[in-house]
């Protein structure tokens, strides 16, 4: 009896031991909570099918510059799904948790899906705003994040920049004079990407939000179609938003396997479906062609060519006395 | 002075000097100073320039004014309007009375993120009370005002809860004794039930505006955020760590650290001041 209770016992605990608990914590911006919530399920069940462990993802959403400075400071992320790549790389500077070259670790910079910027206006367009330069006339209302602290309020600043830099024959001062006028135009700075979404469309204030093509997407089936529209401009910037394993955070949870797998899947097709359901445009071709009708074609620039990379460019304008303070100085 | 005592030990409820001396020192070494020295620290890092130009910036000269007007015409309005409030709820009795003091600490309670959203949500041009003020031309979410209203809101139950227990202990006898020797009723509220006041006033004063002072949840939504407008000093700090500037967020904490330092110094010797006709306390 004693012996037949021993052996019970000890493969019940065998039995439970092969059936790993994995729990990854993955860091993300501000406008990606219905994407990983669809994504997370999705992952779950395939490495369950493929390893027969349960693994449980937990997020974290908020402005991309808050999260990685959270991640520095010591929240224990697994995986990071950032704006932009100068807040993952500041992780890598600041924080050691990464090499500086894991960008090349994964297919297309480590970005499995792109975004860009877009305008959302009110139903029926009553300002008539089409391009970037109506975005400046006197009296329009520009709802956009602080780009101190919003990933996507720094890629609006530098679409719209670019597009002045490409209008007006690449003059800095020209463009200077431009973005000036244009954030003349903002009443309010939120926080974060979805802050200003809610205060577009919930508050009522403002003619036009530059928002995240997907962000405006959403916007349009949580609201209504009836109330809001959107207008793709003649130019935008093509955001990559990366993703990376936080090496040592991973090696010390012991899911660096689960974490890799978890990005390698963002890539696969059904990943990539993911993606382009939830307003993404997806890497995968096939993908990007099945969904071509949610996404307008336009002219898409790249940090890279226009300025340089970002490091460059966060020096130029984001940093303290860089273009954006300037805007600011009293004349 | 005390003369030696001969003879038995006096008896004390808790451990003797020396012990709780220490144990003083650890705690609030532990819990206040040495993660405010750490601010100093880091600041020091800085070059005199780089901390001037941060420190000294028209962004950050503008966000001063802002924080510190904004924190004590808040705590003024507070101040005039909490003493109303514990007046009432001591001097009267009326029906509700119990849950309106409950009410009171309702600010107390509230997380400040909750606070800022109610009140964004409320006063938006959309919003219930926004929307009755939106046809004047009077924008009230977004502006300084905005920020003036939520930092009335929070700092409220300061005022009414250092005043009520003074208010409460105010023997009645002296109002009778002044209206006996022929005082009219405002004098007798300023010169006889005012002066009393003075020190709890100043107290939930000096809280009410160290409180809004460094206010960030409910202010940052109820706020535009404009830089050299609407920003407050708090924000400017976030603004910094978000750009991993981390010694330039401490430069700026320091300044606001040592002016509320003074601030509140200036208060206590006021308070001090105003209470030395005060015979209650005499060794």
């Amino acid at each position: 009896m004693k012996t037949f209770l021993k052996i019970l016992l000890a493969s019940s605990l065998a039995i439970s031991a092969s059936a790993k608990e994995i729990k990854l914590l993955n860091v993300s911006y501000d406008p990606t909570r219905e994407l990983y919530t669809e994504y997370n399920a999705a992952f779950a069940k395939y490495w369950k099918a493929k390893t027969g462990d349960d693994v449980t993802i937990s997020q974290s959403h908020g402005g991309s510059g808050k999260q990685a400075q959270s991640v520095i400071a010591g929240l224990e992320a697994d995986v990071v799904t950032l704006a932009l790549s100068y807040d993952i790389d500041a992780i890598s500077q600041q924080a050691k948790l990464l090499p500086a070259d894991w960008q090349k670790r994964l297919p297309n910079n480590s970005t499995p899906y792109t975004s860009t910027i877009v305008f959302f206006v009110r139903k029926g367009n009553p300002r008539g705003i089409k391009d970037w330069d109506d975005l400046v006339k006197p009296g329009l209302k520009v709802v956009v994040p602080n780009p101190k602290t919003s990933g996507g309020a720094r890629w609006a600043y530098l679409a719209a920049y670019a597009y002045a830099l490409e209008t007006y024959g690449h003059d800095d001062a020209k463009a200077k004079d431009f973005i000036t006028k244009l954030y003349k135009n903002v009443p309010i700075l939120d926080s974060g990407a979805r802050g200003s979404t809610i205060t577009f469309a919930q508050r009522g204030i403002g003619d036009v939000l530059l928002a995240w093509e997907n962000e405006a997407h959403l916007a349009l089936k949580e609201f209504g179609d009836d109330k809001f529209e959107i207008v793709t401009p003649s130019l935008s910037i093509l955001a990559e938003p990366p993703v990376t394993v936080v090496d040592k955070n991973a090696k010390r949870h012991g899911t660096t396997e689960a974490a890799t797998a978890y990005l390698n899947y963002l890539y696969s097709d059904e990943g990539q479906e993911i993606a382009a359901k939830n307003f993404y445009r997806p890497r995968n071709e096939a993908i990007a062609a099945k969904y071509a009708a949610s996404f307008t074609q336009l002219k898409l620039v790249t940090v890279d060519r226009e300025f340089g990379g970002w490091t460059k460019a966060q020096a130029a304008h984001f940093a303290d006395g860089g273009t954006f303070d300037q805007i600011y100085q009293p004349q | 002075m005390a003369t030696q005592k001969i003879g038995a030990k006096k008896l004390r409820v808790l451990p003797g000097f020396k012990l709780t001396l220490g144990f003083t020192l650890f705690y609030l070494g532990l819990i206040v100073l040495i993660p405010l020295s750490a601010v100093f620290i880091k600041t020091s890092t800085l070059t005199w320039a780089q901390f001037s130009h941060t420190v000294f910036s028209p962004q950050a000269l503008a966000a001063y004014r802002l924080s510190f007007g904004a924190s004590f015409f808040a705590a003024i309005v507070n101040a005039v309007f909490g003493l109303i409030v514990a007046w009432v709820l001591v001097r009267y009795n009326f029906l509700g009375k119990k849950l309106v003091d409950a009410l009171v600490d309702l600010p107390f309670a509230l997380p400040t993120a909750v606070a800022g959203i109610t009140l964004a949500t409320l006063y938006a041009p959309n919003g219930w009370i926004g929307q009755l003020f939106a046809p004047l031309g009077i924008k009230i979410a977004y502006t300084r005002f905005g920020i003036f209203i939520a930092l009335t809101f929070i700092g409220l139950p300061f005022i009414v809860r250092t005043v009520q227990p003074v208010l409460e202990d105010f023997d009645p006898e002296l109002e009778d004794a002044a209206a006996s020797l022929g005082a009219n009723r405002w004098q007798i509220f300023w010169r006889v039930i005012f002066p009393t006041l003075t020190p709890a006033l100043l107290t939930g004063f000096a809280l009410a505006f160290a409180r809004a002072l460094g206010e960030y949840g409910s202010v940052v939504f109820i706020s535009s955020n404009i830089p050299m407008k609407t920003q407050i000093v708090p924000l400017l700090i976030m603004n910094e760590l978000d750009g991993f500037q981390y010694a330039k967020a401490t430069a700026l904490a320091v300044v606001m650290l040592v002016v509320s330092f003074l601030l509140l110094l200036a208060v206590n010797v006021l308070q001090w001041w105003s209470n030395r006709y005060n015979t209650n306390n005499l060794a």
